[in-house]
């Protein structure tokens, strides 16, 4: 259930409405479901490296699971890079878009 | 399988699980050294582009990171290596670190066995195993399909035994 980026949606024409320029908008960091990692695992991973509760972790794991994708944390593109990478390290399928 | 023991994750591994083990921890080293090949569907998952659709910004960021994500790979495998008993049965004793690192090294393992397998979402481990067996019991995939099975409980197992973190 891996699936890709959803593309950039280019946003319609509204000159008279002050859109937040392209490069201060965040970055996020996206998890992608996959049928081999272990639920209680994605669980763990995401208290253990991002230090949420039990709760928020699993409710993240579930929307991994379910929905096949959940943002996992969002910021600096540099510091979602970082979190792609680290996830990788735990086996996670993991990465970096804009918000 | 693991179970707690005061601070420790513990294990008594029979001589089939350690050489199991030692297989599938050396298979990982493996794949990250002499074996890594960029066009393996394996390497594709363990190291998955960071953006999708822009293969040159991936590649870049590559360069940085790959060399450390192998790195640590490597060491996470040779955790599983240095605990188990050279050649025969044994108890297995974890601190925490450990733990992790096993954590981490049997889902490497799980993810390469998993791929090459063609396990899906629809897949039901169960099932696969009785048609392979069916099909040759003395087959490779039989054996492949166990091995995932087993690492499966191996992981669970140590993710239950593993002190809270909250």
């Amino acid at each position: 259930m891996v699936g890709m980026a959803l593309p950039q949606v280019a946003p319609a024409e509204t000159p008279e409405i002050e859109e937040v320029p392209e490069d201060d908008r965040p970055w996020v960091t996206i998890v992608w479901d996959d049928p081999v990692n272990l639920m209680s695992y994605v669980t763990w991973v995401f208290q253990k490296l991002f230090g949420y509760s039990h709760e928020k972790a699993e409710k993240l794991m579930l929307d991994v699971h379910n929905k096949g994708k959940a943002v996992v944390s969002s910021g600096a593109r540099e510091r979602m890079e970082l979190d792609a990478s680290q996830l990788h390290g735990y086996g996670l399928w993991a990465t970096v878009d804009r918000a | 399988m693991f179970r707690r023991n005061g601070s420790e994750c513990v294990a008594a591994f029979a001589i089939d699980e350690v050489r199991v083990l030692r297989k599938i921890a050396g298979e990982v080293v493996d794949l990250m050294t002499d074996g890594f090949d960029r066009k393996d569907p394996v390497v594709d998952r363990l190291f998955p582009d960071i953006y999708p659709d822009r293969p040159e910004d991936s590649a870049e960021f590559r360069r940085y990171t790959e060399g450390e994500l192998k790195t640590g790979k490597i060491d996470q495998a040779g955790a599983i290596l240095a605990a188990l008993p050279d050649d025969g049965p044994g108890e297995v004793r974890l601190d925490a670190e450990t733990a992790e690192a096993w954590l981490r090294a049997i889902n490497d393992a799980r993810l390469a066995m998993g791929t090459r397998l063609d396990i899906s979402g629809d897949t039901d481990l169960g099932d696969e195993l009785d048609d392979a067996v069916l099909h040759d019991p003395a087959s490779s995939r039989v054996f492949q399909l166990s091995v995932y099975a087993y690492l499966g409980y191996l992981q669970e197992s140590l993710l239950n035994a593993l002190p809270e973190i909250d």
